[in-house]
């Protein structure tokens, strides 16, 4: 698959035409990379699992099978029903008044209960794959909440939104049309059974022509389908394309590259033209093949049937009854063929569900996990931890540190000497290889994840802010905080004024992820956001961007009063913050190399006081050119 | 055509459609602000209009409309055969004929049976075939337009409507408008004509059967239209209740981080179900808006058949009528079944191609504000000297308020100019001025004395390159994104501009090196490397004037000096413009201008501006201090 996709690619590329006016590196909108579209017809594994989620709705799947089998039986009976009539106008030798009536009510009951039943499969089957659906979709999240942070750090996020979305999707339709593929077995059956019943003979010669189409659709449905497959495809390349034009607008108009990109995106539209004709063509070509059968069908009928009339073996009503039913015979055969493709979507998403569904939750609470008090006193322990996201290659190696209570650590160091790491321990997102971390004295493991949660607050160095309001957004979870406590927040870091000079101030709805607010706004909202949560510890990863300098000072202010009183751990960038900091802890390839504070360090001559003596504004603005000569250990994660 | 119950189908096609969430959320409103169009009598005319560009192709249009006719005939003529046959085979056994001749009778309705069925068949064939090909390539008329018209409109529109409206209108509605011709169009020609045809033929009959066999029709299609169109209204509503469900869902996974951190999955949760009900809720009533419907449509039918069963069934004891006239009756019912039903589909196809045709043609009819003058010249460059005279700007949303004002300045090729200044100040504005992605409101830019307005924009954003502060990145190799400019550019020089960018070592390090694939859909780079990219893109170029616009942001102080350093080797054939916070990027320019409020406060040269000690001293002192 991958290899043909990438085919593709170099052929797009090396698709110059002598017309000049498709340059060699020209593209426009990308080869969509489809995921598996269809998997086995069956797999077991998928369907016990789907079956798990239908099981709370036995009852109302019970309901719906059986009004569906209600629903077919009446359908098949009120044919039957017009032969008996017919046959009885017909008998010679008068009418039996009586038996008419019985007729006319027995027709009359068959349309009230196929009215009763049809109402009751299409709202319960329709409700109940619902229902499912959510629930299955409900399941995902709620397990994505939980499994470890190193699955989430490697799947990326649309590509979950389309099992959420899509897979779950494609079986919520596979459910609904399973179910009403019970009902379409039930008819085909039904019609044959009627059929044999009322003459064996014309029944099976009758059939014998139906069953053509059984032979011809096997020909046509994977022909068809990769037709529709192509048109599809075509179809997200197109749009693709045109999504990638809306986005990048002003780039291909500040290049102006709108005359190539047209001629290439008409080269989109016209394969998408193509192949959509083509699908058309597949499409239509049954309507033929299945209306000559009907005729044939009919035809046979007749001709055969008619001297079977003739020779008094059937009665007119039998023929009149095998016409309806050669009308109605390919509806179900239709539906159940396309059912196949529906069902071999389903597997392959449900198999893509599954796989989600089964991915472990690593850290979970012990049975007798306790709840973190907020009476603890805040002092974070680091006491010879190793810990690895692969455990053979530790990122931290018997790291020792400790954080009293109220103090502000800076932790400093090249990138990826483990800071991030260690910051990521004490809120227990992974779990230690050896050693312990600790929390207000007790081992992270001991405690509930909530709880802790509670206890320590954590600013990422971007932050994310949701859709919503500032109010909303500076709350978040703690719901019970009220609108004034949301506005100290927002006064002590600083965040006040700006927010006033929104149109709607708290109220304001910020666009997708802040959009409409500046990243020195987005930090200060993050910053509100920690100090309402009010926690005795706060770690926090200290934006690297470049921010304009009045806001970098707005920052700067809001960070001492949000460590105020906390015990604040810094994974520091700038020397302003780190100069600040009660203790500065130096980490190196996944050990802690030096302690202490600023002019300690400095006094020891060691790593810091190298790095600091380079005289850049963040140790990450070092090239790595300088840092190789400076650092001792030469090499660098 | 007998289809599955709609709702199940459509609630799939809801995320099925390749268009991201928030597209189909936020959709429509945005655009109709923008778009002058009457509201009265547009429905009319949008569908005119649709109209009008379907007939254009002529001869397929005439074979679906062609064959309509011949099929619906085709079709009629088969109950009248089964009649006959019927009626043969009664005949047969009251022994009125000889079993030789009636046999003979049987053979000839029984050929006339199938040859008219396979040649309905064809006949449909031609008809659906042709109406969805008219369908398509209107769409592909209407593609091509879309997308020249999104490329050509100008930012300041670009700046009003979300993109998500425009995903909308050019998948979405686009296919609205296709299904017009097919679905509302040939549908509704090919049910008048069976109905009237059908009625004719059984009321000149049987006046009272053919009456009785029809009255199902009126209810059936009354109760189908309205059901559509409340499944339509409550189906657009049901999907901006996904989209805050896909919005809450996809924020919670990409702020998996802050979620975990402040131990906020219960919080979450209630989120989700929230939405999640919200959602449910809709849906569940998209069921119990359809079941009573579709089942009591169901039943008047069956009940009409009844009643046609009951009278007819008397009429044959009586002899009025043939049993064989009795069953053409009966089969013309089943006939017309499932068209009849089909009138809420084509009501529904009528009221959306409107809706999405108003749209579509919205965008397409709006003007184009910023293009070629009538008689503009393409850019001559002799000196390469810039010049801002007197130049003020405001954009269109808020016109009484200027962003940029009266600014004078000029920019000698091999100057470089800083611009520097609070956020808000109008920095980028200014930038934004020079390629005329926005027009002057007041004065005008002149390059080498042309005003910019007087040259084609061709030769002119040819001239000028912005290194914008957002890179866009396209899903496609890193070769072909640096060489995005100027795809027709040798590998050499892509490599060249990857140098002075400081990005060609990194690129070497990836996986594919330059055959990497980036953007959405490829590998992720980081904001600095994004911005090295943007940066190499823009030398391809070899523009005249080059304006930074903060785009070094997310690249450190080293590695921007080594930038510096690469790209002024060029320098003196161009005019360069910086807009930077740090000050240690534009220190060395020729000039510098401090901005604030839209106005130049301050200007000159690095040492000038600390001796006057205002404003850009401050600021130096600011950033100073804080290293």
């Amino acid at each position: 698959m991958a290899q043909e996709d990438g085919d593709e690619l170099e052929g797009e590329r090396n698709d110059v035409r002598g017309d000049g006016k498709r340059p060699p590196r020209a593209v426009v909108g990308s080869h969509r990379i489809e995921e598996e579209m269809f998997g086995r017809a069956f797999d077991q594994n998928v369907i016990r699992r789907i079956w798990a989620f239908a099981r709370p709705y036995k009852a109302e799947l019970f309901i719906s099978v059986s009004a569906l089998l209600i629903f077919t039986g009446t359908q098949l009976l009120i044919p039957l029903i017009i032969r008996c009539a017919i046959h009885h106008w017909m008998a010679p030798g008068g009418i039996d008044h009586s038996y008419l009536l019985a007729a006319a009510g027995a027709f009359l009951l068959a349309i009230l209960v196929n009215f009763a039943a049809g109402y009751t499969q299409e709202a319960v089957i329709g409700k109940t794959a619902e229902n499912v659906l959510f629930d299955i979709r409900r399941a995902m999240f709620g397990h994505l909440q939980r499994v470890s942070l190193s699955f989430m750090d490697k799947t990326e996020v649309g590509r979950l939104m389309s099992r959420l979305q899509g897979d779950v999707n494609s079986i919520q339709e596979f459910l609904a049309n399973s179910l009403f593929s019970v009902g379409d077995v039930a008819l085909l059956f039904g019609i044959v059974f009627v059929m044999l019943w009322l003459d064996f003979r014309l029944g099976l010669l009758t059939l014998s022509v139906l069953s053509i189409l059984f032979i011809v659709r096997i020909f046509w449905l994977p022909r068809a389908r990769d037709a529709f497959m192509a048109a599809h495809e075509t179809n997200s390349v197109t749009n693709g394309a045109l999504a990638e034009a809306i986005h990048g607008v002003r780039t291909v108009q500040s290049m102006d590259r709108q005359q190539v990109n047209f001629i290439l995106y008409g080269d989109k539209a016209r394969a998408n033209l193509r192949t959509h004709l083509i699908a058309a063509k597949y499409a239509q070509v049954m309507v033929p093949i299945v209306d000559g059968l009907t005729g044939l069908a009919m035809a046979v009928v007749i001709v055969v049937g008619g001297s079977m009339i003739m020779n008094g073996r059937i009665d007119v009503g039998v023929l009149v009854a095998y016409l309806f039913y050669i009308q109605r015979f390919f509806d179900p055969i239709r539906s159940l063929t396309l059912q196949y493709s529906i069902m071999q979507r389903a597997m392959a998403s449900g198999k893509r569900l599954t796989d989600v569904l089964d991915v472990k939750i690593d850290i979970q609470d012990k049975p007798d996990a306790r709840a973190l008090s907020a009476e603890m006193n805040g002092s974070v322990e680091f006491r010879n931890v190793t810990f690895g996201y692969n455990p053979n290659h530790p990122v931290l190696k018997n790291v020792s540190f400790r954080a009293n209570p109220g103090e502000t650590v800076a932790l400093v160091g090249p990138t990826g000497s483990g800071k991030s790491s260690a910051m990521a321990l004490v809120h227990r997102f992974y779990d230690v290889q050896q050693g312990q971390v600790l929390v207000g004295g007790q081992d992270v493991r001991d405690l509930t994840q909530e709880s802790l949660g509670r206890q320590v607050a954590m600013v990422l160095q971007e932050p994310f802010l949701f859709t919503g309001t500032v109010l909303e957004n500076i709350r978040y979870h703690k719901t019970e905080a009220t609108r004034d406590k949301v506005i100290e927040a927002a006064k002590a870091v600083g965040a006040h004024d700006f927010i006033m000079s929104l149109a709607d101030g708290y109220e304001a709805q910020l666009g997708e992820r802040g959009g409409n607010l500046s990243l020195g706004q987005r930090q200060l909202i993050s910053f509100a956001r920690a100090l309402v949560a009010d926690a005795k510890i706060l770690v926090l990863d200290e934006a690297t961007a470049n921010i304009d300098s009045y806001t970098e000072m707005l920052i700067q202010k809001a960070l001492k009063k949000l460590l105020a009183g906390r015990t604040g751990l810094v994974i520091a960038h700038r020397l302003a913050t780190i100069r600040g900091a009660d203790r500065i802890i130096v980490f190196q390839n996944g050990q802690v190399i030096e302690t202490g504070n600023h002019d300690k360090l400095m006094a020891m001559g060691g790593l810091y006081s190298k790095l600091y003596n380079l005289n850049y504004a963040s140790f990450d603005d070092i090239p790595e050119e300088k840092l190789d000569t400076t650092a001792t250990a030469g090499c660098r994660t | 055509m007998v289809s599955r119950p709609g709702v199940y189908r459509k609630l799939n096609s809801v995320w099925n459609t390749p268009v991201s969430n928030d597209a189909i959320g936020g959709a429509t409103q945005s655009l109709n602000s923008v778009t002058h169009l009457e509201a009265a009598g547009r429905d009319l005319s949008t569908l005119l209009r649709i109209t009008r560009m379907s007939l254009r192709h002529r001869w397929q249009v005439a074979f679906a409309i062609g064959s309509t006719l011949v099929a619906v005939i085709l079709q009629l003529l088969i109950p009248q055969l089964l009649g006959r046959a019927i009626d043969q085979s009664h005949i047969a056994i009251g022994g009125g004929v000889t079993g030789a001749a009636a046999e003979g009778a049987l053979w000839i309705s029984a050929l006339l049976l199938l040859a008219v069925s396979a040649l309905r068949g064809l006949f449909t064939m031609v008809q659906n075939y042709f109406a969805e090909a008219v369908g398509h390539h209107v769409a592909y008329e209407l593609r091509l337009a879309c997308y020249e018209k999104i490329q050509r409109l100008s930012f300041s529109f670009h700046d009003q409507v979300h993109s998500g409206d425009l995903i909308t209108i050019g998948m979405l509605d686009l296919e609205g408008v296709r299904t017009y011709f097919s679905t509302a169009l040939v549908r509704a020609l090919h049910l008048t004509m069976l109905i009237g045809m059908g009625a004719y033929m059984l009321i000149s009959t049987d006046p009272v059967l053919g009456l009785l066999a029809l009255s199902f029709v009126p209810f059936v299609g009354w109760r189908s239209s309205v059901t559509q169109l409340r499944l339509r209204a409550t189906w657009l509503d049901l999907q901006e209740r996904f989209s805050v469900l896909s919005r809450v869902m996809e924020e919670n996974l990409g702020g998996i981080r802050v979620v975990r951190a402040f131990a906020a999955q219960t919080y979450e949760m209630l989120k989700f179900d929230r939405a999640s009900k919200n959602a449910l809720d809709l849906a569940h009533e998209l069921a119990d808006i359809h079941a009573p419907n579709t089942s009591a449509m169901t039943l008047s039918y069956f009940f009409a058949m009844g009643l046609v069963l009951w009278i007819g069934g008397n009429k044959v004891m009586t002899d009025e009528i043939t049993v064989g006239k009795l069953t053409t009756f009966l089969t013309f019912m089943t006939i017309l079944q499932m068209p009849v039903r089909q009138i809420g589909l084509i009501v529904n196809a009528f009221a959306r191609a409107s809706t999405c045709g108003s749209r579509l043609f919205g965008l397409l009819d709006q003007d184009i504000t910023i293009r070629d003058a009538p008689d503009a010249r393409p850019l001559e460059i002799s000196e390469g000297t810039l010049r801002f005279d007197n130049v003020s700007f405001a954009y269109p949303s808020t016109e009484n308020r200027a962003i940029v004002k009266n600014i004078n300045f000029e920019a000698r090729r091999g100057e470089t100019i800083a611009i520097v200044g609070p956020p808000g100040s109008g920095k980028s504005t200014m930038a934004h001025l020079i390629p005329r992605f926005y027009d002057v409101t007041g004065g005008a830019i002149t390059f080498d004395g042309q005003d910019i307005r007087k040259v084609t924009l061709a030769t002119l954003r040819k001239a000028v390159a912005v290194v914008q502060q957002d890179a866009f990145l396209f899903t496609t190799t890193i070769e072909n994104n640096v060489a995005y400019g100027d795809p027709w550019a040798k590998e050499q020089r892509i490599e060249h501009a990857s140098e002075s960018a400081q990005l060609h070592n990194h690129i070497l390090g990836l996986p594919a090196g330059y055959e990497t694939v980036v953007g959405e859909r490829g590998i992720s780079l980081s904001g600095g490397q994004r911005q090295r990219l943007t940066i190499a893109r823009t030398m391809m170029l070899r523009p005249s004037v080059v304006v930074f616009d903060d785009s070094t942001a997310a690249i450190d102080a080293a590695t921007e000096q080594r930038i510096r350093a690469a790209i002024r080797r060029f320098a003196n054939e161009r005019v360069t413009i910086i807009i930077a916070h740090r000050l240690s990027s534009l220190m060395h320019a020729d000039q510098i201008l401090f901005i604030d409020n839209g106005e130049i406060v301050e200007r000159g040269t690095h040492e000038e501006l600390l001796a006057k000690r205002e404003r850009y001293k401050a600021l130096y002192d600011l950033q100073m201090r804080s290293e």
